[in-house]
């Protein structure tokens, strides 16, 4: 197959660190944490075991009407705040509808519409139930959404894989294109779970911090003394066209888009393989693919999620695929800052990895002060330059299930 | 106590206003839902549903595609309430 190059043209966030993409980059690069005390009245009533988590810095309801926001669960309305900044952010391209699709992904779906409408049916009956319940809590509908609202013709997809979900649809998008079943797609990812029964499910599976006094400190990965995950939410998108296509119309492009691997470990549906086999060859396929050497490779956007075995499995694969290179290699855990946005956590981490291209600058990973000794890798504390010249990077994304996502990108100088 | 025409013509403006961001002075008794409003059929069954609950009343499904003007709805609800 001859390979078409591929470029990411327009970036779009709603996250725990900010509004938009330019403020959650900033926030990412002082240091921020986006996590907080949860103060709505279900922690309480629920007593749940964990009461921090890592909201969205601004609420989709204050950005978009309330004629949009009534009919789209919060996962859709991130989704096309995300979305909607992405594509001025790329110049509104001018492109035929037709050659124009999305590939979305979300990691559970529209988790608060089905648990409130449920809530409803038990309590006033099925007559109370409103005829867009279904609509809104499909995992397709944030896809929908800014499919709709852009004018998508060319296909609206949405993948799920947990926590690797929006990763693959970034490499979907990739596929899509190399395909030529379009000419420009949206892809990215989207979540909103901080919601009662996540938390007792996560909570329950000892894969949330407990650090209840401390919610900015509690995602520390490869720290001696993380003990979970923080739950986030927001959503991120990034705009895809060929090479071609962007030159043609004089677009700014913030890096080429490599395509990338996945694979699968068919090992346990949550535990991660302690070797970290599956995301080694995801991580040697995504260069090996591209035609590129693993020695390009300069940087990675680490899943580290914070959790015991799950940070130290991602060490062992990356010695495995790297050698001695990967010393070289710095490493950002920036769930550090964000929590763990899921089904748009691939999304947010591929932004931020086209960013440290884009702007020759690693961003930081805060809360590591003690780091594990039996994960020796290089993880800049403060923002380091990158290298110059033409470098990769890699974005690493892996799901309950045994996904492994990897997406790799290339400076464009 | 029953409410007056003007009252439940008040009270479903305010419904179509929720969901369709539709002006509430837009919401005149000789409206059509679907040709002057352009309400579609998700959103009426949403106004349905709600309207039961506000005022009290059940709306069947088969007379709901009967309401083709605002003054149906009033008319019907008026009549519900007795």
């Amino acid at each position: 197959m001859s390979t078409k190059r591929i470029v990411v043209t327009g970036i779009g966030a709603t996250s725990p660190l900010g509004g938009t993409a330019a403020e959650s980059w900033q926030n990412l690069l002082a240091g921020a944490s986006g996590a907080s005390p949860l103060e709505q009245d279900w922690v309480a009533k629920f007593d749940l075991p964990v009461t921090f988590a890592a909201q969205a810095a601004v609420k989709a309801t204050d950005v978009l009407e309330r004629v949009v926001t009534k009919r789209l669960d919060p996962s859709s309305q991130f989704a096309l705040i995300a979305g909607r900044e992405a594509w001025a952010d790329a110049g509104s391209p001018d492109v035929d509808p037709d050659r124009l699709a999305i590939d979305w992904a979300t990691g559970i779906g529209g988790v608060w519409t089905l648990l409130d409408a449920y809530d409803t049916l038990r309590e006033r009956g099925p007559r109370r139930v409103l005829p867009m319940t279904v609509p809104m809590l499909m995992p397709n509908g944030p896809a929908a959404a800014i499919g709709m609202d852009l004018g998508a013709r060319g296909g609206i997809r949405t993948v799920v894989s947990a926590c690797a979900s929006s990763t693959e649809s970034i490499i979907n998008a990739w596929e899509h294109l190399q395909l030529g079943y379009a000419d420009v797609i949206i892809a990215g990812g989207s979540e909103a779970a901080i919601n009662p029964l996540p938390i007792a499910s996560f909570a329950a599976m000892q894969a949330l911090s407990r650090r209840n006094d401390d919610p900015t400190t509690a995602s520390r990965p490869y720290d001696v003394s993380r003990d979970g995950f923080v739950l986030g939410e927001g959503a991120a998108a990034l705009v895809l066209e060929t090479y071609e296509h962007a030159v043609a119309r004089g677009a700014r492009i913030y890096a080429e888009v490599l395509g990338g691997a996945v694979t699968s470990d068919a090992f346990h549906i949550t535990a991660p393989d302690p070797e970290g086999a599956g995301a080694s060859r995801a991580m040697r396929q995504a260069v090996e693919r591209a035609g590129r050497s693993l020695d390009e490779v300069v940087h990675v956007n680490a899943h580290a999620t914070s959790t015991p075995v799950g940070d130290i499995a991602e060490y062992n694969a990356l010695r495995s695929v790297f050698g001695d290179h990967l010393d070289n290699v710095t490493v950002a855990a920036t769930k550090a800052s964000t929590g763990h946005l899921l089904g748009g956590a691939g999304a947010i981490e591929a932004l931020f990895t086209i960013k440290a291209l884009y702007e020759r600058t690693v961003p930081p990973t805060i809360n590591l002060n003690d780091q594990d000794p039996a994960i020796p890798l290089n993880v800049p504390r403060a923002p380091e330059a990158l290298p110059a010249g033409d470098v990769l990077a890699l974005s690493n994304s892996f799901g309950f299930g045994g996904h492994n996502a990897v997406a790799a990108f290339a400076s464009v100088s | 106590m029953a409410l007056s025409n003007e009252e439940i013509l008040a009270g479903l403006a305010e419904l179509i206003t929720d969901e369709t961001g539709i002006a509430g002075d837009e919401v005149a008794l000789e409206k059509s839902f679907t040709d002057d409003l352009d309400i579609d059929s998700i959103s009426m069954m949403t106004i349905v549903v709600n309207a039961e609950e506000k005022f009290g009343v059940t709306i069947p499904d088969d007379e709901v595609k009967n309401l083709k003007t605002v003054g149906d709805a009033v008319t019907f609800i008026t009549n519900a309430q007795d």
